[in-house]
């Protein structure tokens, strides 16, 4: 039976001063967790960007659940979230109204949103905190809030940006789970990381990325198998996989 | 180069610290734009001494020992200037207090606090005089180019003042510190900033309003009460006008009593500067509890939009203390009106353009907030609403806040004249909508925290903003007295929004 698409990049370039991301392709299924991995500056968030039309690419297609992102936005977004890795949320907002206006946005209805929020800050540990204003949150509590923003409208595809970044090893592993069970869900998960540990045991499939290009993807033994280091640790794989071009070069 | 950890070494840093400060201001961090905004600075100085000239030429023969008329004129217009520098140096000061920057790195260092912080009060003195030293110079140029050199000594008088409020500010705001703590000084002394820099100037232009029915400022200091209630000539309390006016003597006593009094104020607050600096650094934020909602209310994209807005600058006492500076500007004309319906006078047409000018300039500021002071840029670009009904939604936001804060006084203006009433609504309405247009071509991403710096981020985007004001508010004055004279001012507005939207950076 053939998989769902959930996502499907076809040749995505975007310039800046130089080459950002040249012409990638990039697949991922609907249920899937999926990592994208690379050296620092190797076009991850700026593919990530243009997936959730936060960057107009210069040229290439993206299609979320069947739908023309660059020709139809907006129903695009409607069924995604973005999570950057710097949690961009209200300090003068409690979590809760951060949920209310995050769910305004997405035009979810009250009955079926204010459930969900309450859920959501309870999963997440924040009940204590529901009601209380922003400004004062740590780090991973602030991660957990813009979590669970991007959650409250069930969307079908949860783009993520070193999500873990600066979290405690608790904060860490409700962030971990509540992804996890996304997938189990059904939904589809991309995230960016550098911690290799995190890509090896929770990623279906791992894409790795340098110099703007997709340069080996798939599932753990794959990547293995393409490196000819079988049984050896994802971060052997990587280094080798993102030297080999950088030699070449 | 001197030797490290001495007070000169400290001062040097200080000094590069300050000046790459300034040019990052002034050229928005590109080093390409320094060219453009020397040759910018160069017109702009030009333009400000013909203003200058426009403005006092007619004062440069006043004598230096001139009638106790002349002192209080003189001493009050230095007053004037005095509040406005107090206002800027407290802002310093407090900066100085909670600004992390490389507070770390100074307080786990072995040089001594003492030494640090009496550089950093220095340094507060010097950029509040330095500021006051650019400001005041066309006037003293044009004064000394019509009247001799003897005017240059108000440079001295200038940077005077500029120490003095250095020393009075850190005072002020060391007391603060010490009676109601370091989480309250921080918002409080941000008011006081405001007040006591906008205070001075609307008490001298209600008190010409309650004595003469006019809003300018400078009548209540021309007045003959006051002149024969002040002191006599020869009192000390001339010094600082006499010393304007070219009197060495007076001069050099002014100039020696403010480096006295900076010196002292370095030596009594530099230690106590460091504690404070270290107990305003360990201040949390604190939780603070809103009432829990009754559940969440349905509302459209845009709806969410604006109310976020709202609640977002309702609840920020800083950005509120921001925006009452020109909120406090809009008590005189409610004095007058007030006046103007006691005793019938005409006066209320008065009153039209400057509340257009309030509404310009405060549309300004809400509009920055709202479209460049997005504090989750990457939330709305990702959500399902289109970027140009985001934009809608944040206008609508701040014209409605806009339309609530102006209604009362256009509602009272209406019992006293339907026409000025419908003038000074639409003038508003049109001013702020000016002004939000300005903000929007030149919008950027900045944080709300940054409200202070928005006015340094773009100088075009100020300047067009303040002139489109001005402009509207002359039109509306002019139409308010009924003269079609109101469509040349009218047509100038439109001129700048058109400048705008040619000069105006391309919007990705």
């Amino acid at each position: 039976m053939q998989r769902p698409v959930a996502l499907d990049v076809r040749g995505l370039t975007k310039r800046f001063d130089r080459p950002a991301v040249e012409a990638l392709d990039l697949i991922v299924y609907g249920g899937e967790f999926y990592a994208l991995v690379g050296p620092n500056g190797a076009g991850k968030t700026t593919t990530l960007r243009m997936v959730t039309g936060l960057l107009r690419p210069d040229s290439g297609t993206i299609t979320i659940d069947g739908i023309d992102a660059l020709a139809d936005p907006i129903a695009a977004k409607q069924v995604t979230a973005w999570l950057s890795d710097e949690p961009m949320i209200y300090d003068k907002l409690t979590p809760y109204e951060y949920l209310e206006f995050v769910a305004g946005l997405w035009r979810i209805a009250p009955d079926v949103a204010e459930p969900r929020a309450r859920e959501l800050i309870d999963w997440l540990g924040l009940t204590p905190h529901a009601h209380e204003r922003c400004e004062g949150f740590s780090r991973g509590m602030r991660q957990k809030v813009a979590l669970a923003g991007a959650l409250v409208h069930d969307p079908r595809l949860i783009i993520l940006d070193e999500p873990l970044t600066g979290l405690d090893a608790g904060s860490a592993r409700t962030v971990k789970n509540v992804l996890s069970e996304r997938v189990r869900a059904g939904g589809t998960v991309i995230m960016t990381t550098h911690i290799l540990e995190v890509a090896e045991r929770m990623a279906d499939r791992i894409g790795i990325i340098a110099g703007g290009r997709l340069i080996a993807e798939g599932t753990l033994d794959e990547l293995h198998h393409k490196t000819g280091k079988t049984g050896s640790s994802l971060e052997e794989t990587f280094l080798t996989l993102v030297e080999a071009p950088v030699a070449a070069e | 180069m001197s030797q490290p950890a001495t007070l000169t070494w400290l001062a040097e840093h200080e000094l590069r610290l300050g000046w790459r400060d300034w040019l990052s201001m002034m050229t928005a961090g590109r080093r390409s734009r320094v060219r453009t905004v020397a040759i910018a600075l160069v017109v702009f100085a030009v333009f400000m001494h013909l203003v200058a000239w426009s403005m006092i030429g007619g004062y440069a023969s006043t004598p230096v020992d001139p009638g106790k008329s002349v002192l209080v004129a003189v001493t009050g217009t230095l007053l004037l200037s005095f509040s406005l520098l107090l206002s800027q140096a407290m802002e310093s000061v407090t900066r100085a207090f909670y600004a992390r920057a490389d507070l770390d790195l100074i307080l786990t260092s072995p040089v001594p606090q003492r030494k640090v912080f009496a550089v950093r009060i220095a340094r507060i003195a010097a950029s509040v005089s330095a500021v006051a030293l650019f400001l005041a110079s066309p006037f003293i140029n044009m004064l000394a180019a019509l009247g001799g050199a003897r005017w240059l000594a108000a440079y001295g008088v200038v940077a005077a003042m500029g120490m003095v409020a250095a020393a009075l500010a850190v005072a002020l705001t060391v007391a603060l510190f010490r009676s109601i703590g370091p989480k309250r000084t921080r918002l409080i002394a941000q008011i006081v900033a405001a007040v006591i820099g906008a205070a001075f100037v609307i008490g001298l232009q209600i008190a010409a309003i309650l004595s003469y029915g006019t809003l300018s400022r400078f009548a209540p200091l021309q007045s003959e009460w006051l002149v024969s209630h002040a002191p006599g000539p020869h009192s000390a309390i001339w010094l600082p006008a006499r010393a304007a006016l070219g009197d060495a003597g007076a001069l050099l006593i002014v100039v020696a009593a403010s480096f006295a009094v900076i010196a002292l104020s370095i030596a009594l607050f530099s230690r106590r500067f460091g504690e404070h600096v270290i107990a305003a650094s360990g201040v949390s934020q604190g939780a603070v509890r809103q009432r829990a909602a009754d559940g969440f209310r349905r509302s459209s994209a845009a709806h969410a939009l604006r109310r976020k807005e709202w609640t977002l600058l309702l609840r920020d006492p800083w950005l509120v203390s921001q925006s009452l500076m020109q909120i406090l500007y809009l008590l005189p004309p409610a004095v007058l009106l007030w006046r103007s319906f006691h005793e019938g006078a005409g006066g209320f047409v008065l009153l039209v353009p400057v509340l257009v000018m309030a509404a310009g300039q405060l549309g300004g500021g809400l509009a920055w907030l709202s479209i460049s002071g997005e504090d989750a840029p990457d939330l709305i670009a990702s959500a399902p609403i289109s970027p140009r009904r985001v934009i809608w939604a944040k206008i609508e936001a701040v014209m409605e806040t806009i339309a609530m804060v102006f209604a009362p006084f256009v509602v009272a203006l209406a019992f006293a004249s339907s026409w000025a009433a419908l003038v000074a609504g639409l003038g508003v309405l049109i001013a702020a909508a000016a002004s939000t247009l300005v903000q929007l071509r030149f919008r950027t991403q900045a944080k709300r925290s940054q409200f202070r710096r928005r006015q340094v981020s773009s100088r075009i985007a100020t300047f067009a903003e303040a002139f489109s004001s001005i402009a509207w508010a002359a039109a509306a004055a002019l139409a308010a007295i009924g003269t079609w004279l109101a469509l040349a001012p009218a047509l100038i507005a439109l001129g700048i929004l058109f400048g705008v939207r040619i000069v105006s950076p391309r919007q990705a």
